[in-house]
């Protein structure tokens, strides 16, 4: 598998917004890359660029942003110089954002059955005679574990749950058998119950069918238990990835070793104090590491430059100049 | 033995919907706080913990039952509370983004509590005790001049503890203070909390649907589920020995972050099925329709919070699990 060619490899991504103060540097060069069939994890605090990053895989950015370099390779091609009929094509057929909220995902007028009828239209062109498109659509709610799909296909979205939406919105993504999904905070504003199926919903689909998965979450421990490689984003680029296990075992990165020792746990250990300061402006963003003046390790060098992504150990890079050097020595 | 601080009597709190339908969000709930205590009230959306602190804040008016606050009887609603008794009882909002208004600044927020109940007379010591107020949060004293808009969840958070702390309370209910926040500035303000709690002797009713954030902060656990509490027990054993099934279910629920945790864990029991809605209760044990270990007695008769392992762990279960 580590050979495999990458289905979706980000490269460098740049994107700026313009608003009334000037332009927002929120993407400052994100990398990442998945290949087909794995689930990898994004992980970050808000505000750091997680959505945005998928928005622009998608190319669903709002008007005001730009994007001002790097590449979106989907099997190869170039999704941000894709013409419009690539472009729609790569959206039927390659990839699909689940939403955070699936009450806003679901446009509330029509009923469940014409909302994956729509998709499946779409997706599969309008050969398909209606009766086989409702079977598809059935068929897709059993997978996704609802039970009497025959009633729910007849259901507006406010009849339904919470859950029972989430599971609708992962319907219209996987229904059509599409390689990638792209799901943003799937279980965020469900219970943790909720989420708990959720997850293992999501899981068993990737298992099954072979598609791959990039989850966005603020949750560390959503993230070990679901993904197997992981991307911890800071302030518009990524600061480390590793394999799930490596990097709960030895986080490498400041910001990552800081936010593991803010999180409560339920061995009882106590928790640390915070982080100290606030994500930066996007206006004026420190100079050099981004991270560095919240950071207890930085020192001049810090400021001075990007740290660039380097390999530590296998699979597991880090941004950060403190700790390369030290690994050095370590080794 | 003290005298509890807050004490719950088969609390009750209806909202009717149509006639002879009512939404029954809290269903007889009784617990009591005592002095100095961290109580963690812990469920999911829809369990009703909510409304158990707004009917105990006096935002609501008890449908039945008695909510009892150092000896006296205060089971009606604010309005109809003396000043002093609402002064000792406190509340901290979820999101302070709609607690603080947006048009007044951190000294008219703060103001405004120590005006109402006289707490003080004169111009200077009014702007002495809102300077107070924001170095017992840590906050710099130039933040008088802010307003919510300018500052993060976490600091606007910090200004409204800043206010509950005007009246000098003996009892603070947190209603989710954290949940809106990143785990960064959650870590923050739950140390301040914590900091607070123990050096102005203060009892807290703290709700949360995060387990593991009440291994970390209550003294007790008490778990809701639609409506009523089914599992009550100090944090320790609670965490190491869970006898409802519904706890298992949500503490197996939880995402966790290392080995030594999901040691912790019980052993897996899968969540199945979702929280039925507060207007057609089951019978029998609410929880039953989700329970892998249900039979026909728990179909049948609800069971009510009884002491197991030595009296100071209830559980409301007919099956109560082992250790």
């Amino acid at each position: 598998m580590a050979t495999a060619e990458p289905l979706l490899d980000v490269r460098d991504l740049r994107v700026s917004f313009r608003v009334f103060r000037g332009t927002l540097s929120v993407l400052d060069g994100v990398t990442l890359a998945v290949r087909p069939g794995e689930r990898v994890g994004l992980i970050g605090e808000t505000g750091c660029g997680k959505t945005t990053t998928l928005r622009a895989i998608m190319r669903i950015l709002p008007r005001e942003a730009r994007v001002g370099g790097g590449q979106v390779l989907f099997a190869g091609r170039d999704v941000l110089s894709m013409n419009a009929g690539d472009l729609s094509a790569f959206r039927r057929k390659g990839a699909s954002l689940v939403f955070q909220d699936p009450t806003a995902a679901l446009n509330p007028v029509f009923t469940v059955g014409q909302l994956l009828d729509e998709v499946i239209k779409y997706s599969q062109g309008r050969a398909m005679p209606a009766k086989e498109r409702r079977a598809v659509a059935a068929a897709a709610l059993r997978d996704v574990a609802l039970p009497d799909p025959a009633r729910i296909l007849n259901s507006y979205p406010f009849q339904l749950s919470g859950g029972m939406r989430q599971r609708v919105c992962i319907a219209m993504a996987i229904g059509v058998n599409r390689e990638l999904i792209l799901a943003d905070e799937p279980g965020t504003s469900l219970d943790v119950t909720i989420q708990d199926q959720i997850l293992r919903l999501i899981s068993d689909l990737v298992a099954k069918r072979n598609v791959a998965v990039v989850l966005v979450t603020h949750s560390l421990g959503v993230v070990r238990e679901t993904t197997d490689r992981v991307y911890v984003m800071y302030a518009g680029s990524i600061v480390e990835s590793a394999p799930v296990k490596e990097l709960f075992r030895a986080p490498l990165h400041p910001y990552t070793v800081a936010l593991l020792e803010c999180i409560p746990k339920l061995s009882g250990e106590r928790i640390s104090q915070g982080i100290p300061g606030s994500m930066p402006d996007y206006l004026h963003p420190p100079r050099g590491c981004r991270y560095q003046p919240r950071c207890p390790r930085a020192e001049e060098g810090c400021a001075a430059g990007r740290p660039p992504m380097r390999e530590v150990a296998p699979g597991h890079s880090v941004a950060c100049y403190r700790v390369a050097a030290q690994g050095g020595e370590d080794r | 033995m003290n005298q509890p601080v807050l004490e719950v009597r088969e609390l009750k709190k209806h909202f009717p919907i149509r006639k002879n339908v009512a939404v029954r969000a809290v269903d007889g709930v009784s617990f009591e706080l005592r002095e100095g205590e961290i109580l963690g009230l812990v469920g999911e959306s829809g369990s009703g913990k909510s409304t158990v602190a707004y009917t105990v804040v006096g935002m609501y008016r008890p449908t039945a039952g008695q909510v009892i606050f150092r000896g006296e009887d205060v089971s009606r609603e604010a309005a109809r509370r003396n000043l002093g008794q609402k002064g000792q009882m406190q509340i901290v909002f979820q999101d302070p983004g709609s607690s603080l208004n947006p048009r007044r600044t951190v000294r008219q927020i703060l103001r405004l509590p120590l005006m109402i109940h006289g707490l003080a007379k004169t111009e200077s010591e009014k702007e002495e005790k809102a300077v107070d107020l924001l170095r017992r949060v840590e906050l710099p004293e130039e933040y008088l001049d802010k307003y919510p808009s300018g500052m993060g969840g976490g600091e606007r958070q910090l200004v409204a503890i800043a206010r509950a702390l005007a009246t000098s309370p003996s009892l603070i209910i947190f209603d989710e203070p954290t949940s809106a926040l990143d785990v960064s500035v959650q870590a923050k303000v739950i140390n301040r909390l914590v900091e607070l709690h123990r050096r102005l002797n203060l009892s807290y009713l703290f709700i949360t649907h995060d387990l593991s954030l009440m291994r970390n902060v209550s003294s007790r656990v008490a778990i809701m589920y639609l409506g009523v509490i089914c599992e009550v027990a100090e944090t320790k054993a609670f965490f190491t020995a869970p006898r409802h099934p519904y706890t298992h279910m949500l503490l197996s629920s939880i995402p966790v972050v290392s080995d030594l945790e999901e040691e912790l864990k019980p052993r897996k029991v899968p969540s199945v099925g979702e929280i039925p809605s507060p207007v057609n209760i089951p019978r029998g044990c609410r929880f039953h329709p989700r329970c892998p270990e249900a039979v026909q007695q728990c179909r049948e008769a609800e069971p009510q919070l009884r002491p197991v392992a030595g009296g100071t762990h209830l559980v409301a279960c007919h099956r109560a699990l082992p250790d």
